[in-house]
C-alpha cells in the first residue's frame, strides 16, 4: 500500500497540535507539549532528586499526577521498600493526593485505565515503557525516564518530536480462539522490533472498531515492542461508554483527517489468521502457534499476568479453560491480576478458586513475573509460557531462560498440557 | 559538551535491550556507583571490569530497546562511557541518555566501520565519525539545536534549573 498524499493530520498529529496549542504540526517538528497526565511508578523515586536539583518548589498541577507502584508490591526487598518510601514522602511534601498505594494498587497502566485518568485528546506520559497502552483512549501516551519526569512535574510540559504515523488497517474477523494478542504479535512478526521506531502507530479499520476497550489496550500496549512512541485508536462510542462514569477530566475527542498523510499503511486481514506465538529471544520472532505446538516445547513455568493481558476478561477466559483440568505435573502456574479491583472481581466470580483448585498460584496484583526482578524468576535453561510482552534474554531471570509469548488462552493451555500447545485442541 | 569526542571502541550488535544493559534485578539500586558494577552484564560481560573513562559504545540498530529504565544510561555514564553511537536507538533510551548529558549519536552504517578496540573520533557539530585506525568515516545529521542545547547545558536538570531561576528572577517579588 502506498501512503496517501493528503495534507490533513493523523490522529497523533491532531493530539500534539492540541497539546502545543498549534493549528497544525508536521512530522519532524519539535514541539513543546502541555501534559494532561503524568504517571509515576517505582522508577519515579529517581525523579525526586532531579526535581529538587532543578530548584523546583512545587508540582505544576497536583490533580494531573498519579503515582501507582506495581513492580514490587508489597515491597519484596529492602531496596524496593526504600523506593516506595521516597515516593510516599515526596507525595506528602508536594501534596500529591492520587497515590495508589499498597491495598489500592495495580499495574500502573491498568490503574490509569480503570480510573479514567487518560481521556481522548490527552497527552499523557509515564515512567514506564508500556504507557503506550493508554493510547487506546484516543490519546498520545508515551513512556519517559525519571529525569524527564522531573522536568514535567516542574513545568507541566516536555519536548516531543512530532512522529510520522504508521497506519495499521485491520479488517476481517478473528477465528475461534484467536485474539487481539495474536493480532499484535502478527504485526510485530511482520514489522519487527524496529518497525515503528520513533513513530506513532494508528490502528483503524472495521476489525479495530469491533474490538472491546480491553482488547484495544492489549494492542496499543505492545506498540512499545515495535519501538513506537505511541499506539492509538481513535475514540468511538465504546471509548465514551467506558470513560463516561470514570473520566477524571474533560475529553477532547480528536480524529484523523480523511486526507491525513501516513508514512506507511499496513493492511492486515484477520480472516484465516491462526493464533501466534513469539519465540525466544525477541517479541518479533513470531510464528503460527500450530507450527510451534508440533515441536512439543516443554514448559517449567507459565505466567498469566502483566499489563498486556491480565484484565478481568483475560482471567475469565483463562478460568473457563482451566475448569475441569489440573496444572500439569512439574509446572508452576502463576496468575497475577492487573489490579486490585480485578483481584476483587475474580474473588466474587470464583475465578481465584478455579485457578487454585487446579494447582495454580493466584497472586496479589503486581507486574509479578513479567520483569524478572520480583517473583517467578526463571533459572538458566528453564522455559516459560507467558501472556506478557517481552522475551529478550534475561527478561524473567536467567539470560538463558526461554520465554514464549502467547494469548491468555494459549498460556493456560500450556499450563494444562505442560508444553506449548494449540489451545483450540482443548475446547 | 565536547565538540570532538575520542575514545576506545566497544562494539555491540543490534537490538541490545535494557535488560542486556542493566538487568531487572538491579532496578532497586539508586546509587549510580553501585549500578555501574553491573552495566552490560548480559550484553557485554567483560565490559564492567575492563572499561576505561572515555570509552565509546558502538552498536547496531535499535540500541536500548525495551524498558524505560534510566538506570541504563545512568550506569553507562557512571562507569565513564564518553559517548554512545549506534545505527539507531530506541526512543526512550535516546531521550534518557541526552537528558543525562551523555552524548548520543545516531549514524546509519556506523557499526560496520568499527571493530572492538578501534579508536573513534566523533565530531558532534560537523556530523562525522571517523575510525582513526582505518580512516573510514560515516556522516550523520547533527542533533537539532534543541538537543545540542540540552547537552551543552550538561543535561536536562541544568537546563530546567536555569529556566526556573530565570522565571523567578523575572517574577515580581513575593509580598
Amino acid at each position: 500500500m502506498s501512503a496517501s498524499n493528503g495534507h490533513g493530520m493523523t490522529l497523533a498529529e491532531k493530539v500534539l497540535a492540541r497539546a502545543s496549542a498549534a493549528e497544525r504540526v508536521v512530522p519532524g517538528e519539535i514541539i513543546e507539549g502541555n501534559v494532561d497526565l503524568a504517571m509515576m511508578h517505582e522508577q519515579g523515586a529517581q525523579t525526586v532528586a532531579p526535581f529538587h536539583q532543578m530548584g523546583a518548589e512545587k508540582v505544576w498541577d497536583t490533580d494531573r499526577v498519579v503515582i501507582a507502584i506495581d513492580h514490587w508490591v508489597p515491597a519484596s526487598t529492602e531496596g524496593a521498600a526504600v523506593l516506595h518510601r521516597i515516593l510516599r514522602k515526596f507525595a506528602a511534601e508536594t501534596n500529591l493526593p492520587h497515590f495508589y498505594d499498597v491495598g489500592r494498587h495495580g499495574i500502573c497502566h491498568q490503574i490509569l485505565a480503570e480510573n479514567g485518568w487518560v481521556v481522548p485528546g490527552d497527552l499523557a506520559v509515564g515512567t514506564d515503557s508500556h504507557t503506550n497502552m493508554l493510547g487506546a483512549m484516543g490519546a498520545v501516551a508515551a513512556g519517559i525516564g525519571p529525569t524527564e519526569m522531573a522536568a514535567v512535574l516542574a513545568l507541566g510540559r516536555l519536548w516531543l518530536k512530532v512522529p510520522p504515523t504508521l497506519q495499521i488497517r485491520v479488517r476481517g474477523r478473528f477465528g475461534h480462539g484467536v485474539t487481539a494478542k495474536d493480532l499484535v504479535l502478527r504485526v510485530l512478526g511482520e514489522i519487527k522490533t524496529t518497525g515503528a521506531t520513533y513513530k506513532a502507530v494508528e490502528f483503524s479499520g472495521p476489525a479495530i472498531s469491533a474490538l472491546s476497550m480491553p482488547e484495544r489496550f492489549t494492542i496499543c500496549n505492545m506498540t512499545t515492542e515495535m519501538g513506537a512512541k505511541c499506539g492509538m485508536v481513535a475514540p468511538d462510542q465504546k471509548t465514551f461508554d467506558y470513560l463516561a462514569p470514570i473520566a477524571k477530566h474533560a475529553m477532547h475527542p480528536l480524529y484523523p483527517d480523511a486526507d491525513a498523510e501516513y508514512e506507511r499503511v499496513l493492511d492486515v486481514d484477520l480472516d484465516g489468521m491462526p493464533p501466534m506465538v513469539a519465540c525466544p529471544y525477541s517479541p518479533d520472532n513470531v510464528r503460527p502457534l500450530p507450527e510451534v505446538a508440533r515441536e512439543h516445547v516443554k514448559v517449567d513455568q507459565v505466567f498469566l499476568g502483566s499489563c498486556t493481558n491480565a484484565r478481568i476478561e483475560d482471567l475469565r477466559e483463562g478460568a473457563e479453560l482451566m475448569k475441569g483440568h489440573q496444572v500439569a505435573k512439574g509446572v508452576r502456574f502463576i496468575v497475577s491480576p492487573a489490579s486490585t479491583a480485578i483481584y476483587d472481581q475474580c474473588l466474587k466470580e470464583g475465578i481465584i478458586q478455579t485457578f487454585t483448585d487446579a494447582g495454580a498460584v493466584f497472586t496479589n496484583s503486581s507486574c509479578s513475573a513479567c520483569f524478572g526482578g520480583n517473583m517467578g524468576i526463571l533459572a538458566p535453561d528453564e522455559v516459560c509460557a507467558s501472556s506478557s510482552n517481552r522475551n529478550f534474554p534475561g527478561r524473567m531471570g536467567a539470560k538463558e531462560a526461554r520465554i514464549y509469548l502467547l494469548s491468555p488462552a494459549a498460556t493456560v493451555a500450556a499450563a494444562i498440557r505442560g508444553e506449548i500447545v494449540d489451545h483450540r485442541e482443548l475446547v | 559538551m565536547q565538540e570532538v569526542i575520542e575514545g576506545r571502541v566497544w562494539t555491540l550488535g543490534k537490538d541490545v535491550d535494557t535488560d542486556g544493559i542493566i538487568g531487572g534485578k538491579y532496578l532497586t539500586i539508586i546509587d549510580p556507583n553501585e549500578l555501574k558494577k553491573h552495566v552490560f552484564e548480559i550484553a557485554l560481560p567483560e565490559f564492567a571490569a575492563n572499561a576505561r573513562t572515555g570509552d565509546i559504545i558502538v552498536a547496531d540498530e535499535n540500541f536500548g530497546c525495551g524498558s524505560s529504565r534510566e538506570h541504563a544510561p545512568q550506569a553507562m555514564k557512571a562507569i565513564g562511557v564518553g559517548a554512545v553511537v549506534a545505527d539507531s536507538f530506541a526512543r526512550i533510551f535516546f531521550r534518557n541518555s541526552i537528558n543525562l548529558g551523555l552524548p548520543t549519536v545516531e549514524a546509519k552504517g556506523v557499526r560496520a566501520i568499527f571493530e572492538k578496540g578501534d579508536t573513534a573520533r566523533i565530531e558532534m557539530r560537523a556530523g562525522r565519525i571517523t575510525n582513526l585506525r582505518t580512516g573510514a568515516t560515516v556522516t550523520f545529521p547533527p542533533l537539532p539545536p534543541h538537543l545540542l542545547s540540552l547537552l551543552e547545558a550538561g543535561g536536562l536538570v541544568e537546563k530546567v534549573r536555569a529556566e526556573l531561576a530565570a522565571r523567578r528572577a523575572g517574577a515580581p517579588a513575593a509580598p
